[in-house]
């Protein structure tokens, strides 16, 4: 059976995707920083679902290694998952501009860097397909949140547009935007329980939308209802605002 | 975002820790003043609520399966239904589940829970080849059947510590079906006739008609049956209903659930027949609508489950669904089942005799009504499920249990009495 890589294996949506592609019957490549510490992922996911799972030392920000990481992979895989993402709070972002920096290079630029190879090859083999997990917070600039929203911001856009590349060598492009998810990340928010998706129902989305070939998923899928209504306040008004 | 039971009642705010490896929960262990350990949130009263909680599901690795001997060694986090997900396909199932496959694997040891086939399997301790808990002192015990602390954890109710893994022995399934016989009774007394009569097989469980009345009462549908030789293996959960928000609390009254119960009994057709069930709907009926607590309202419900020795069964039920039928306090699910020996673990529920068990939302004169209940249970040498309560007496319950002095004395010798805390345990001095 095929493989599927998951970039940035290690964070709560990560492994439930890992989780999903493995009882639907895919190998897995977990990539991640530090992937020894994914040893107990991989044998939960070999004793649930006997597929054979491989560990991958990766880091999105050495963009260097990228090319060498996707050539050495011993079978290509038919699909990518990225998922890495990095969040501080907005103030710390906006004071330390190491903070901005790892925001942008976690959330996009090394996305860009390792999924410009993938798409290469999946054009080439005319068959595959790309996952990116982006964000709501990228729909629209808010003081809360903009640094990371605008990371992902970039990110949605970029994967837009491979999509359209991608369309006549039949590759799909899935962007997925989640709004609260209940994670390590945000275990410390306060989250409204009707808006925040649990890591395993984001997972099944994800999947079930990648399997019919869509194009952007919103889970929970009220958002797509909630960031419609926020992208056409006018700017005007919107600038007075707090949410 | 407050944790709540399923009852939904009731709902306290508190302060939620997730538990993600053993040095972080020893270190919490250690420091926090007082705990509980929360599972799914699938018991039905007070049991895992407090101020301060341990949210347990996300611990939840698949550790090993040993395939010679059928035994599967998962962290306490990891649901039932993600065991069947994984292994009905392998031709493995539970050899004792409850009526629900979405609790926690610590859960169902806390509750020492039961199933269908309870007089043939026993609770789930007896699945159950060890376990790994860490106590109050922040250390990790392993602890096999027959030890004190096997007996005193085993329906403890999370009050001796936090169970993290266990090693549990799954039974060889051919089929994911089961061939079920549905036996249409009219009274209680044919009730009882043909829950004797079918004990050789291994799953029963009767839907009684609570608001039936006079010589009517304890007419049910028995459901028993045993998984197929044949057949394919072939399981996957089925996609759920799903009840978004709760019902205005009048949507349930005496008129509706009546409806319910005569829609449910006259569907059936008359004395015995015969289906071929899937493993869902066999064991897991109300699985299939998410949030179906919902249905009662948003002041939530409490489930009414006790049992009663053999000799008084009779007796028992005949008074106490006398008395619910007159008071018209309706129950939508009332479950009756007959029940093997007992274990030996101090707090488990079952005895052998019959348990009904039955939902009510909660409403003024509700708890007056459920007192009058526990008088007859008392008196007749049963006792109430902790697993659902969330109001009996201590007196009651302290009568029910002969065992609690020891499991008191236990807490109270290892220092887990000021540590391991519910509402529930501090309501009944646990």
């Amino acid at each position: 059976m095929s493989y599927v890589l998951i970039i940035g294996a290690k964070s709560d949506i990560a492994k439930e995707v890992a989780r999903t592609y493995a009882k639907n019957g895919y190998n897995l490549y977990l990539a991640a920083r530090g992937s020894e510490e994914l040893a107990e992922l991989k044998t939960d996911i070999e004793v649930r679902s006997s597929v054979s799972v491989e560990l991958l030392d990766f880091d999105i920000t050495a963009y260097e290694t990228h090319a060498d990481f996707y050539n050495n992979l011993s079978e290509k895989p038919l699909g990518v998952v990225v998922v890495s993402g990095y969040m501080v709070e907005q103030k710390k972002a906006q004071k330390e501009w190491d903070e901005s920096l790892q925001t942008i290079n976690v959330n996009y630029t090394g996305a860009v860097s390792i999924l410009n190879i993938i798409a290469n090859d999946f054009e080439k083999e005319r068959r595959g397909f790309i996952v990116g997990v982006s964000s709501v917070a990228g729909d629209r600039g808010r003081k809360a949140n903009y640094i990371y929203g605008s990371a992902k911001a970039a990110f949605s856009a970029y994967l837009g547009g491979l999509r359209n590349r991608l369309y006549e060598s039949g590759v799909s492009v899935l962007t997925v935007k989640p709004g609260f998810v209940a994670t390590k990340m945000t275990e410390n928010l306060d989250l409204p329980e009707k808006l925040t998706a649990q890591p395993e129902d984001v997972a099944e989305d994800i999947f079930k939308a990648q399997q019919a070939g869509r194009n952007v998923l919103y889970t929970k899928s009220i958002w797509l209802l909630v960031m419609l209504i926020i992208k056409h306040i006018p700017e005007f008004m919107f600038k007075k605002m707090s949410i | 975002m407050n944790l709540i039971s399923w009852g939904m009642y009731p709902k306290i705010k508190n302060h939620k820790t997730t538990l993600k490896n053993i040095s972080d929960l020893s270190h919490f262990t250690t420091t926090i003043n007082e705990f509980i350990a929360y599972g799914n949130g699938r018991s039905y009263g007070d049991s895992a609520i407090n101020d301060e909680i341990l949210y347990t599901k996300n611990y939840n690795n698949f550790l090993d399966f040993d395939e010679e001997n059928g035994i599967l060694n998962i962290q306490a986090g990891v649901l039932l239904s993600e065991i069947l997900e994984s292994f009905v396909p392998r031709g493995w199932f539970l050899k004792v589940t409850p009526g629900t496959k979405l609790i926690t694997v610590g859960g169902a040891i806390a509750s020492d829970v039961h199933g269908k086939n309870h007089h043939v399997e026993g609770c789930f301790s007896d699945c159950v080849q060890e376990f790994k808990i860490m106590l109050a002192d922040g250390e990790v015990q392993t602890v096999k059947p027959e030890s004190e602390l096997f007996l005193a954890t085993c329906g403890g109710m999370g009050l001796t510590g936090v169970i993290i893994s266990a090693k549990i022995s799954l039974k060889r399934i051919n089929s994911q079906y089961i061939r079920q016989t549905t036996i249409k009774t009219k009274n209680l007394k044919e009730t009882f006739d043909a829950f004797e009569s079918h004990k050789e097989l291994p799953y029963s469980v009767a839907w009684i008609d609570c608001l039936a009345k006079g010589s009517d009462i304890g007419k049910c549908l028995l459901m028993v049956g045993d998984f197929a030789d044949d057949g394919d293996l072939d399981y996957k959960s089925k996609s759920k209903l799903n009840i978004p928000f709760n019902f205005p609390s009048f949507a349930l009254n005496t008129l509706s659930v009546k409806a319910f119960n005569w829609l449910y009994y006259a569907k059936a057709p008359n004395g015995i027949s015969k289906q071929k069930v899937g493993i869902d709907s066999f064991f897991y009926p109300l699985d299939s609508i998410r949030n179906w607590n919902r249905i009662y309202g948003k002041n939530g419900f409490t489930q009414y489950q006790f049992i009663l020795p053999k000799e008084t069964s009779f007796e028992g039920l005949q008074e106490i669904l006398g008395k619910i039928a007159h008071s018209g306090k309706g129950s939508f699910l009332a479950v009756l089942k007959l029940y093997g020996k007992e274990n030996k673990n101090y707090l488990s529920f079952p005895i052998e005799g019959y348990s009904l068990a039955l939902d009510f939302k909660i409403e003024d004169g509700l708890f007056e009504l459920l007192d009058e209940l526990d008088k007859v249970v008392v008196r007749l040498g049963g006792r109430i499920y902790l697993t659902k309560d969330v109001r009996v007496s201590k007196e009651t319950f302290e009568r029910g249990y002969p065992q609690i002095q020891k499991f008191r004395e236990f807490r109270k010798k290892n220092k887990m009495s000021e540590k391991f805390n519910s509402l529930q345990s501090k309501r009944l001095s646990l």
